[in-house]
């Protein structure tokens, strides 16, 4: 077909040229016919190009198909190792601590807020933490942490459950979880950056700070920094409040957060906390005028304000190298109620045997840490943290108190606590990292302690990624 | 009291942006979108080519720019695995929750390399899905794009026609540069390289360079002075010709290699936003025109 018309073509090329032997009409007839033949003929190497070109783009095209699918075939067998399985992490924490043996080791003037961790001389294993976490449909995250003591408890840390699709700003959090009240009150012990807890956060909530048993909403404002506005309710059973066996909230929360960068290299975030809750017959341990043991409990509300402030800076935002963080916080707490006192071993009589009233205890006390660490070069830090608590106001009726206590109890004391420590720590990889710190401790009065721990702190399987 | 909730109510009414809201991870998907959507969307990034996308703190600025994003644009292969995550859940913001349709990662697009046999973290920081930095291959820049445009058009079905029309327009110019960059890149075909980082696997594959080592001992971890003399020694036998960082990495170790191997120190933008690549074009411009130097 093609080559015939190629003929023709060439006939008609050559007639043409053929000089003008030919009438008009004919001439004229011919050129109209290789006009058609030639206009013919483009569109046909047209279409041919266009044939080409596509073939081209579809040979393109299966090679993208081609990758996409070897993609897709990769996706898939990661999909088939992971889909339905949480997310496992375990933190190791170990320690080698020399610090002084103090006998019933309090911090002077305050309510002793519980046990306390970690606080072992000698070589020492903290508590290894066991996180569970996965999302469990497109609205819902779940968490769980088991903290692991080295004599074998084990304590749910958290067991919380999160909206993930409520929209507009709003996420609602269940179950047991670290209150975000303050900055520090939200972090694991592994996120720490020293070697133990603040003086503030142990005399406010005890070493492992407040977790509350109930339901959190947050809400972020649509601004272009952070502005976020957040509300709990718990059962409030933890340090300052008790367990007090009722229907409803035991314990209350609220707080405002705000942030921001300041040009590329540094970001900052301040807070507002107010934790309201009750206390029913809290108890601690108090000497009678007799140098015998005595309990006295302790009933009433408690109320506490916190403000935090961080600040991090790091050239053009890119820790890697060097990098500064400073952090603060400082706290009032405020508790009104009544107290009384009774015996702390019935095989032991005490001037309160029987139970003794003491009266009304008011009392406002507060304090604060700030911190500065600076990371030098890669992989180490350095830092400072100062830790100050005030003595506050306590009032209460002295001639009955005195008259079944001992005034030389620590709760009385009138001393301010402080505590110094430096640390140095080197992290192999955000997985792994060992700590040296020295502090000199004088939260207890007459007592200056000077302590060194050597710690290691180290994670395996997923880590969560960690907030601000 | 009653002041407060005015104003929340009034914060709650602000009329809804216009433009479809667009949060990068990283610069060069803030950029592509851009070449792709132009004025309809409007587009940061929340790094720049001057820090380390690994290594990112979930800010507060982060978190706030992702509580009104329609349409978070990541690279994936757990790239931003250290700090996403948390701007993700803290955000309130069901669009771009992982699995929605407001939530992109390049990587899906695009043909993995370094694809790990073994998952190990004594292997240092490893990727299960690859290596994630795949934007280094200008190659790349179509798939993603292609994959991105249909995305634009599924969030935002409105200017569905315009996204598929200006990535059309965008593939065509970026073939052509494609290819007068492959032209010019010729002479650096083979050529033997160490890299502070192993984020060139693209880079390489695309322009079929060598990667005869790597200053850091395993990805992610800082080089030590021990792995540094080791690679000198070897260099002796792999004969590199130029020693490769991003403009993120720290100078020492690049600088320290170069002096003793005796070869030179070659610092690419790695992405958009690095000195001397403004947009994508430049970012390939430069790459190629330093390389081409550093021979």
């Amino acid at each position: 077909m093609n080559h015939v018309s190629l003929f023709a073509l060439a006939a008609a090329g050559a007639l043409s040229a053929f000089p003008a032997v030919a009438a008009d009409a004919d001439l004229q007839s011919l050129r109209d016919e290789i006009a058609q033949m030639r206009k013919s003929y483009e569109q046909r190497i047209e279409s041919l190009e266009k044939r080409l070109v596509q073939a081209e783009s579809t040979s393109t095209q299966a090679k993208a198909a081609a990758d996409k699918a070897a993609t897709q075939t990769a996706r898939a067998g990661e999909a088939k190792a992971n889909a339905f399985n949480p997310e496992i992490g375990l933190v190791l924490q170990g320690q080698a601590k020399r610090m002084k043996d103090v006998p019933e080791r309090a911090v002077s003037g305050y309510w002793p807020a519980g046990h306390e961790h970690g606080d072992k001389r000698g070589l020492s294993l903290e508590h290894s933490e066991l996180m569970l976490s996965a999302n469990i449909d497109p609205n819902f995250r779940g968490v769980s942490r088991f903290g692991v003591t080295g004599d074998g408890e084990v304590e749910v840390e958290e067991a919380s459950v999160s909206t993930l699709g409520l929209g507009n700003g709003f996420t609602v959090r269940a179950g047991r979880f670290a209150s975000d009240i303050g900055y520090q009150n939200a972090q694991h012990p592994h996120e720490w950056d020293f070697a133990d807890a603040t003086l503030m956060q142990k005399v406010l909530f005890g070493n492992e700070g407040y977790r509350q048993d109930g339901v959190q909403l947050k809400w972020l404002a649509p601004t272009p920094f952070l502005l976020q506005f957040g509300a709990e309710v718990g059962r409030g059973a933890g340090f300052p409040g008790t367990d007090r066996n009722k229907n409803g909230s035991g314990a209350g929360a609220i707080f405002v957060k705000t942030g921001g960068d300041v040009g590329a290299s540094n970001a900052w975030q301040a807070g507002l906390s107010l934790l309201h809750t009750k206390a029913s017959d809290r108890a601690a341990h108090f000497e009678d005028t007799g140098g015998v043991e005595a309990e006295s409990f302790f009933s009433g509300k408690s109320r506490t304000a916190i403000a935090d402030f961080v600040w991090k800076w790091a050239p053009n935002g890119n820790a890697s190298d060097r990098s500064l963080k400073l952090q603060g916080e400082v706290f009032r707490r405020t508790e009104n109620g009544t107290w009384r006192c009774d015996d702390a071993d019935a095989a032991n009589a005490t001037t309160c045997t029987g139970g003794a009233a003491l009266g009304d205890l008011s009392t406002r006390q507060s304090g604060g840490y700030a911190s500065a660490v600076f990371q030098f070069m890669p992989k180490w830090r350095a830092g400072y943290r100062h830790d100050w608590l005030a003595k506050g106001t306590k009032s209460f009726d002295s001639a009955t108190v005195f008259g079944l206590l001992d005034a030389g109890n620590h709760y009385f004391a009138d001393f301010k606590p402080r505590k110094d420590s430096v640390m140095l720590d080197w992290s192999n990889s955000e997985f792994s990292r060992l700590r040296l710190q020295y502090s000199r401790d004088r939260a207890m009065m007459g007592v200056t302690d000077n302590q060194v721990t050597l710690q290691y702190i180290m994670s395996l399987g997923a880590h969560g990624a960690h907030k601000f | 009291m009653k002041k407060l909730f005015v104003i929340l109510a009034a914060v709650l009414a602000l009329p809804a942006q216009a433009a479809l809201n667009v949060l990068a991870t990283v610069p060069e998907w803030a950029a592509l979108a851009q070449e792709i959507a132009g004025d309809k969307i409007k587009v940061s990034s929340a790094t720049t080519a001057l820090q380390d996308p690994h290594h990112i703190d979930a800010r507060p600025s982060l978190i706030a720019r992702a509580r009104n994003a329609d349409l978070l644009l990541a690279t994936g292969a757990e790239l931003e695995v250290g700090w996403l995550p948390v701007v993700q859940r803290e955000s309130g913001n069901p669009r771009i929750q992982s699995g929605q349709p407001g939530y992109f990662e390049a990587a899906g697009a695009v043909r993995m390399l370094e694809v790990p046999a073994r998952l190990d973290r004594a292997d240092g920081d490893v990727h299960a899905a690859g290596n994630p930095h795949i934007q280094t291959d200008p190659r790349n820049m179509l798939a993603v794009g292609e994959a991105l445009a249909a995305r634009l058009a599924q969030v935002d079905p409105a200017n569905a026609a315009a996204y598929r029309t200006a990535y059309a327009a965008f593939a065509d110019r970026w073939r052509a540069q494609i290819k007068r960059w492959e032209a010019q890149a010729a002479p650096l075909k083979g050529v033997a390289v160490v890299s502070q980082h192993k984020a060139w696997a693209y880079l390489y594959d695309w322009l079929g360079m060598r990667e005869v080592a790597a200053l850091e001992p395993k990805p992610g971890v800082e080089p030590s002075l021990a792995h540094l003399a080791l690679v000198r020694d070897q260099a002796a036998t792999s004969r590199p010709r130029m020693v490769i960082r991003a403009a993120y990495n720290s100078a020492r170790p690049a600088e320290w290699f170069a002096r003793e191997a005796k070869v030179s120190a070659v610092v690419l933008p790695f992405t958009v936003g690095a000195p001397e690549a403004a947009d994508l074009t430049a970012l390939f411009e430069t790459t190629v025109q330093r390389l081409l130097k550093g021979l």
